[in-house]
């Protein structure tokens, strides 16, 4: 009686392992094979998301070439190095293009892509992911509402400090009846990414490629 | 396997059984992703393609698994069948993916996938599995198109928004705006609009199959009528 227990055990538990293996394999195999198109779709959608918040007239550079990598800042919210793109007009510095995050969404973190005159002017901010409730927070996301456009043209000196919060809390920021928590978050990472720009300014327009002509030299 | 059978199973699918209106079984994803015709049908065939692929795959494993290993092995099954569907979905049809996110994953949770492979693909061919998956994920689709399309029209007055995000920028005139300047209706897009649709496609249904019983019976009644002294 024991030892067929035991057998049966065993038999069922090989029979899982297999079938584990040949889970495993179809799912490498069909990550192996969409791996470069969902790279690429992405990167498409990235490249869209650009050209939505940076004007064509604010560079004349090839803005997507022109990558420097951020390390991790707590005012990015970043856990990873992103790159950030950076424009020019004339070869001189005109507006850069960094990714953001804020943690504390309703749903968890959400992915932003800010675009920041060199004047420290915002261009634009888009959602890039997130997992705020659909048809409650979800307006934060260009494809459901115009909201997030209430960014553009702000900057730290039009906004003060006190005014990053939105109006319930007694800021400038309008948002959306049934969601508070996400357009907090929102404003939250979007003032935080401007502080994050005053400061290294400088460093995030630095030419480090000695093959792309300096303009105005804008390193420290 | 005769016509009579596959007719059997379609009309099971399709309406004596309907995942949406007669089992109520994953109900998840369609009160969440049902607030529009694109979104509705777009999840509902990637759950019909994926019932389609487990029950095969379940009726062709079915002779070499253990009874106690079953379950597990039909879980692991669907699970990897969903995220190559999400990998496809991600690499091919890159904005619906972006906009159905966190609920193509679900469709593992989605029990009715289960449930079919367990009751029917567990207990028959390869061929009947298929085609039982592909009646009940058509059944669903056809509720959750129809629940969509109600949700669309009092939610936000259009039918078929979004449906660029499938076809492309090609497709964006197919939008119809039913009620021009609407001002939208929370409640049709938020989860309680969603119950309050399926309670009346609900009892629609109830009502048609109440009416069709109730007419075969006066049938029968006045054909076997005694007469009354």
């Amino acid at each position: 009686m024991r030892r067929t227990l035991a057998k049966a055990s065993f038999h069922t538990a090989l029979n899982l392992l297999f079938f584990s293996l040949i889970g495993t394999a179809l799912l490498a195999l069909t990550y192996e094979l969409t791996r470069e198109t969902i790279a690429r779709s992405e990167e498409n959608e990235k490249l869209k998301l650009i050209q939505q918040i940076v004007p064509a007239a604010a560079y004349d550079n090839d803005i997507m070439k022109e990558t420097t990598q951020l390390p991790p800042d707590e005012l990015l919210g970043n856990d990873n190095p992103t790159s950030a793109y950076r424009g020019r007009l004339n070869n001189l510095p005109s507006i850069a293009v960094m990714q953001a995050a804020a943690p504390d969404g309703y749903g968890g973190r959400i992915n932003l892509i800010i675009a920041i005159h060199h004047d420290g002017r915002i261009g634009g901010v888009r959602v890039i992911s997130h997992n705020e409730t659909p048809g409650l927070g979800d307006y934060i996301d260009i494809s459901k509402n115009d909201w997030i456009k209430i960014f553009n043209d702000t900057s730290l000196e039009n906004h003060k400090d006190h005014d990053w919060k939105v109006k319930k809390d007694g800021g400038a920021f309008d948002y959306m009846a049934g969601a508070t928590v996400t357009p907090r978050a929102m404003v939250k990472a979007v003032h935080k990414a401007l502080k994050y720009f005053a400061l290294h300014r400088n460093e995030l327009f630095a030419i480090t490629d000695p093959s792309i002509p300096t303009g105005k030299k804008e390193s420290k | 396997m005769t016509t009579q059978e596959i007719k059997e199973i379609f009309l099971n699918g399709l309406w004596k059984q309907n995942t949406g209106l007669v089992q109520l079984l994953g109900l998840c994803p369609l009160l969440a992703i049902s607030n529009s015709v694109v979104n509705a049908l777009s999840l509902g065939l990637a759950t019909t393609l994926v019932m389609t692929l487990s029950g095969s795959g379940v009726a062709a494993i079915r002779e070499v698994i253990p009874n106690e290993a079953r379950i597990p092995v039909y879980v692991l099954l669907i699970a990897v069948l969903v995220t190559i569907v999400q990998f496809l979905m991600n690499a091919y049809v890159h904005p619906l993916y972006l906009v159905l996110g966190i609920f193509i994953p679900l469709i593992v949770t989605n029990c009715i996938v289960l449930a079919r492979a367990e009751s029917f693909a567990s207990k028959n061919g390869i061929r009947a599995s298929a085609l039982d998956g592909i009646a009940m994920g058509l059944g669903l689709t056809a509720v959750i198109t129809l629940l969509g399309g109600i949700r669309e029209i009092f939610g936000h007055g259009t039918l078929f928004s979004g449906i660029d995000l499938v076809f492309g920028e090609a497709a964006k005139p197919l939008v119809i705006t039913v009620v021009p300047n609407y001002h939208g209706f929370l409640l049709a897009v938020l989860p309680p609009g969603a119950f309050i649709a399926l309670g009346m496609l609900i009892a629609c249904r109830n009502w048609l199959t109440l009416r069709a019983e109730q007419k075969t019976r006066k049938k029968s009644v006045t054909s076997n009528a005694i007469p009354v002294t």
